[in-house]
């Protein structure tokens, strides 16, 4: 297990969590970043301030750790364009479909012991290590 | 006062996606890469960002429950129970696509600050794939269960 990482894991997992009691506290949210993306792109949102401001903020973050001078490497990306294209409306319309992704679901459902979320969780999971070992281990490697 | 409450909590968001390297497709991927357990090359380290965050917002929403918010008038939770259909077709297809790239949406938006043209392709892709969900719902719904649809809509 030499790439894990425990401590930086635990106190950037504190922060999320943080993020997401404050954002309920103060907007009454729930830091689902799927539904909060979702709701800026409808046509009929009567509440895109404060969405528009959460992507924002999301992008600030690592924009401004980048600034003062820590590392921000390229993300590593399939090489394939169409690979991309393909898990990003797979990741899009899932999300909407299902209501909730790993921050809407994964912590803030499961921190409220919601079933569904514990569910959704779970399937996600799964079916995300089923994909990683088919395609690093049975087709390609 | 909204939106700025809502930057700086995505900013703390973002943060934590940075300092725990859930930001890196690759730190994910090592995760879900569960032949690593055998091999030696696991990363538990997705696991322990989410017992942390679950920790915090577990004892965090239990205290936020006990009043309203300080920008609205009452907090927004969740009121669906039902583990139907959907639930779990979406999250078996979100699965897929997070298996293939290793980005759900939080490091996917996040991402966007390297321009990364990868990552450029994936938001955009993100977005038709939702807007194609929200129209396809519309159309087989009408717009009356549509409003009571994006009124619930959402765990998350």
């Amino acid at each position: 297990m030499a790439n894990f990482t425990p401590v930086s894991a635990a106190i950037g997992g504190v922060l999320i969590g943080l993020s997401a009691v404050l954002l309920m506290l103060f907007t009454g949210r729930i830091a689902g970043v799927s539904g909060i993306f979702d709701g800026l792109l409808s046509p009929h949102g009567d509440d895109r301030g404060w969405r528009a401001a959460f992507i924002v903020g999301l992008i600030a973050a690592p924009l401004s750790a980048a600034l003062a001078g820590y590392a921000m490497p390229l993300p590593q990306m399939p090489k394939s364009f169409i690979t991309i294209a393909v898990a990003g409306l797979l990741v899009g319309f899932g999300t909407r479909l299902g209501s909730g992704c790993t921050s809407g679901h994964g912590i803030c459902g499961i921190a409220r012991l919601s079933p569904r979320s514990i569910a959704a969780t779970g399937v996600f999971m799964i079916s995300a290590m089923i994909v990683v070992a088919l395609t690093r281990h049975v087709v390609g490697g | 006062m909204t939106a700025l409450a809502s930057f700086v909590c995505a900013y703390i968001f973002g943060l934590g996606l940075f300092i725990s390297g859930m930001i890196r497709p690759a730190k994910v991927l090592g995760f879900l890469d569960i032949f690593g357990i055998p091999s030696g090359t696991w990363d538990p380290s997705l696991a322990v960002v989410m017992a942390a965050g679950l920790a915090v917002t577990g004892i965090g929403y239990a205290l936020a429950r006990r009043r309203p918010p300080l920008f609205d008038k009452q907090g927004r939770w969740p009121t669906a129970t039902a583990i139907d259909r959907p639930l779990l077709l979406g999250a078996a297809l979100f699965g897929i696509g997070w298996g293939l790239v290793g980005l759900c949406p939080g490091p996917a938006i996040a991402n966007l600050a390297t321009l990364s043209p990868g990552v450029i392709v994936f938001v955009i892709a993100m977005a038709l794939g939702m807007l194609a969900h929200d129209l396809w719902q519309s159309r087989s719904t009408g717009l009356s269960k549509r409003k009571l649809a994006s009124a619930t809509a959402a765990d998350g």
